[in-house]
């Protein structure tokens, strides 16, 4: 709006909350407000009524007292006796471990899958396609509903591992799959430092982000000689060295050793228990989701033009360090914003686990908890509060980032 | 140099050569696998597995789907005829088929509403989503919502009748008063249809007939994959508009307005759709008024459409965001007014730049309506795991029903997908 056309600020007249656009914006927020308030006003009103009916009201309370009911895949301990809160947390620690695992994995199928849909080979990028159009075009519940029964119904019975010349054997020595879940070999410590198991853990987490840190340091003096002599040392055993050596020694002292499942009894004891459901949920949102990411992948490959590529190779780079400096650094650009609403989707999809009976927050605090206590509304707004915040954070590390990696246009 | 060169040439062929074809390597079938499959060494073996997997694949599906069992009235029937052999027991299919598609309490002499609804479907959807044919089709599409709930609900005819008038009401105030004032226009249209709509519906109560023509059937009884058909299309028809309305709304100046838009969509798009279905199921009820009746379809029809919307909106948003601004100034230097400009100028190319990512929510949508199954509804998973697999005769046949479901699905959202890779092709006036 130019200053010229505006006419003088006259009087102000009542009239002009309707004909002036200056105002007519201010009567419009009016009348939403006024619509809102009698909105909300007439839901609220609904619900006392209806609370007031049924006898209710609204308190949290019921968050304190014993659950009475058991979960069968725990992170922390828990049972029966452990208050409704408690189940919420198992829940929520579920939910966290299901979605950590299925986003590694779906990276891991998406990019392979994407990369392969541009190779050079007919057959494999027909393949690649066939694939993403298979599961971006069927229901996650379908996939996982089908993989927890291949899970329940196709995998043998523990007691088909009994005898001398069982049914079915351990795969790798260690591993069995069973229709009551995936038993794995457990990393044991011998002689640990600490008396609570987490701790050694811990320290052992403590001397992978040293490794790290020190793998970071070689590479920043490889690169600080590279500048000064024009050669590059080679570092890829310091590098190597670096990561393994002091988490070796570390493990030795601390004397790691597997314990291998082993039948007793009805079923297997020892190692570790990965139920059926937590494969299904894990497997079939890695699948599905990986074919959403490969298609992002191969766009985000396309977005960066042949220019670029050509460009490079005539500065001499080889093609591994084409694809290192110059494609992939543009290309993650792409690619890294929709990945991160992809792991969104997968932690939002994690809460099909009520399908096939993997104990997330959705089935501990919006089902059992949910139907036992009758608290219908707090306990699903507890639900989506907790999967607001988790949205909410995972956004706002993808705003940060974007802004991190935006173009610096002057 | 030259000279001794010259001399020590034993021969010098004078004429041409006659052409030949190229060598056979290079040319056809042997060219074409050369270079697409065992150019190098990686790449053939990456051909060579890829082979292998595919034969493994083969080799177990292959003889189980050729040797299905089409006939058979339980499990037990479909392995004796089998004898021991490998093969499905598509028999389910057969037999169950009706509880499949409709669900197992829609009464089965009225099957042929649901299917005359679905022919009438395809007819009403075929000239929105093909602009070649002729525009009278359209009538068709406008009357279809009223006849699908007419054939579907049954009930006295009144009903969808006073529902289409109170339409044409709103719709004539609309396009009388719209021309000069929006605001008047729309506002004015929404205020006859309730007037309408609601002299209407003491005339249905007065006039209600002890035998309607249809029999009323209750949406409880409603099921299987007719319900997520009936989910997908009415949610993703009435979000659009809705995810429109939220798109402008959160580009708005006016600050409430836009608040108001900014939480809503990020509500709904920060929780999963689970999670609604649960409100729509146990929390929704509390919110209406006490004595009022509200059945679960509904319920849910309003949670998924309120979901769906939120998505649209967003990609509308971009859609919106992408236009070059000389558009929105241009509409502006013409002197139309906001709802003109938004009506004339942008929203036709931001829809058109929104269409893969609308239709994208749209496939995403129909794939959730699946979801209702765990709110207990019998939509075709809820058919599949509840009555059909606990029935004593079937109990066991997993892979042919799920794979019956996955091949449903994928039919109807692969088809939706090149639908819209052909139409973004159709709209593309860029050059070329």
């Amino acid at each position: 709006m130019t200053i010229l056309t505006d006419p003088p600020r006259g009087q102000f007249r009542l009239s002009m909350l309707l004909s002036d656009t200056r105002y007519r914006s201010l009567t419009f927020q009016g009348i939403a407000l006024l619509l809102l308030i009698f909105a909300i006003a007439y839901l609220a009103s609904n619900l006392m009524t209806n609370l007031a009916q049924a006898g209710l009201s609204i308190s949290y309370s019921f968050l304190a007292s014993p659950s009475g009911y058991d979960i069968n895949q725990t992170l922390i301990p828990y049972n029966s006796q452990s208050t409704n809160m408690r189940a919420a947390l198992v829940g929520i620690l579920n939910t966290l471990l299901v979605s950590g695992l299925a986003c590694v994995t779906a990276t891991i199928f998406g990019v392979t899958a994407g990369v392969l849909r541009l190779s050079k080979n007919w057959l494999v990028r027909k393949m690649m396609a066939f694939y993403v159009e298979i599961f971006r075009n069927i229901p996650v519940l379908i996939w996982i509903i089908i993989i927890f029964t291949i899970m329940t119904a196709v995998m043998p019975a523990p007691s088909a591992f009994r005898g001398d010349d069982p049914d079915s054997t351990m795969v790798l020595g260690g591993i069995a799959f069973t229709n009551r879940g995936v038993y794995v070999p457990g990393p044991l410590l011998a002689n640990p430092i600490f008396s609570a198991t987490v701790l050694n853990w811990v320290l052992v987490l403590l001397f992978l982000v040293g490794s790290w840190f020190g793998a970071r340091a070689v590479r920043t003096w490889a690169t600080a000689k590279q500048e000064a002599t024009g050669l590059r040392p080679t570092t890829w055993y310091w590098i190597l060295a670096i990561w393994i050596v002091p988490v070796g020694i570390l493990l030795a002292i601390m004397g790691l050793h597997w314990q291998i499942p082993e039948l007793k009894g009805f079923n297997f004891a020892g190692g570790i228990k990965i139920g059926g459901p937590l494969i299904a949920l894990w497997f079939a949102l890695s699948i599905y989701t990986g074919a959403f990411i490969a298609e992002n992948v191969r766009a985000g490959i396309q977005a960066i033009s042949k220019g670029q590529t050509e460009a490079a190779s005539s500065l001499g780079l080889r093609p591994g360090r084409v694809m290192n400096l110059v494609v992939l650094p543009q290309a993650l650009r792409v690619i890294i914003p929709p990945l991160i609403s992809q792991y969104l989707n997968i932690t939002k999809n994690s809460s099909l686990a009520i399908a096939v009976g993997y104990a997330d927050v959705t089935a501990t605090l919006g089902g059992i908890t949910l139907n036992q206590t009758g608290r219908a509304i707090e306990c699903v707004l507890l639900l989506m509060l907790f999967y607001l915040t988790i949205s909410l954070s995972i956004s706002a590390v993808m705003n940060i980032y974007n802004n991190s990696v935006k173009l610096k246009e002057r | 140099m030259a000279d001794t060169h010259a001399h020590s040439v034993a021969f010098v062929r004078k004429d041409v050569i006659p052409e030949s074809p190229p060598p056979a390597r290079q040319t056809g079938v042997p060219k074409w696998l050369r270079e697409n499959l065992f150019s190098s060494w990686a790449n053939t073996a990456l051909t060579i597995a890829a082979a292998w997997a595919i034969y493994m694949v083969l080799s177990s599906f292959l003889p189980w789907i050729l040797n299905g069992v089409w006939d058979a009235s339980s499990l037990s029937q479909c392995r004796e005829i089998l004898a021991g052999k490998t093969g499905a027991c598509f028999a389910v299919l057969t037999e169950r088929w009706h509880q499949l598609l409709f669900g197992f309490t829609y009464p089965s002499e009225l099957y042929w509403r649901p299917v005359l609804a679905f022919i009438i479907m395809l007819v009403a959807f075929a000239p929105v989503l093909f602009f070649d044919l002729p525009r009278q089709m359209l009538v068709v599409t406008v009357l279809f919502p009223f006849i699908a709930f007419y054939l579907i609900w049954g009930g006295p005819l009144l009903t969808p009748i006073i529902a289409f008038l109170g339409c044409v009401a709103g719709y004539l105030v609309f396009s009388h008063y719209g021309k000069a004032n929006f605001a008047t226009g729309f506002f004015g249209g929404i205020a006859a249809a309730f007037i309408v709509w609601s002299i209407g519906g003491l005339l249905v109560d007065l006039v209600r007939p002890e035998e309607p023509w249809m029999t009323p059937v209750p949406s409880r009884d409603l099921g299987g994959f007719m319900l997520n058909m009936m989910l997908g299309v009415t949610c993703v028809s009435l979000s659009v508009p809705l995810g429109i309305v939220l798109a402008l709304g959160r580009q708005s100046d006016m600050p409430l307005i836009k608040a108001v838009c900014v939480i809503f969509i990020e509500f709904i798009r920060g929780v999963p759709l689970i999670t609604l279905l649960f409100v729509a199921s146990v929390m929704l009820a509390y919110f209406f008024p006490p004595e009022s009746t509200v059945d679960l379809f509904l319920r849910v029809v309003i949670m998924i459409t309120m979901f769906s919307s939120a998505y649209i909106a967003e990609v509308i948003r971009g859609g919106l965001a992408a236009l070059p601004k000389g558009q929105y100034e241009a509409a502006d230097s013409l002197g139309l007014d906001y709802p003109q400009a938004m009506r004339l100028i942008i929203l036709p190319q931001a829809l058109k730049i929104s269409i893969p990512g609308i239709v994208n929510v749209a496939v995403g949508l129909f794939k959730d309506t699946t979801l209702v199954s765990v709110i207990s509804m019998f939509d075709l998973i809820g058919m599949i795991r509840g009555p059909i697999l606990a029935s004593t005769e079937w109990s066991g046949v997993y892979w042919e029903l799920f794979g019956f479901a996955a091949l449903l699905f994928f039919v109807v959202c692969y088809g939706i997908s090149q639908y819209s890779q052909w139409l973004e092709r159709r709209l593309a006036t860029d050059h070329r």
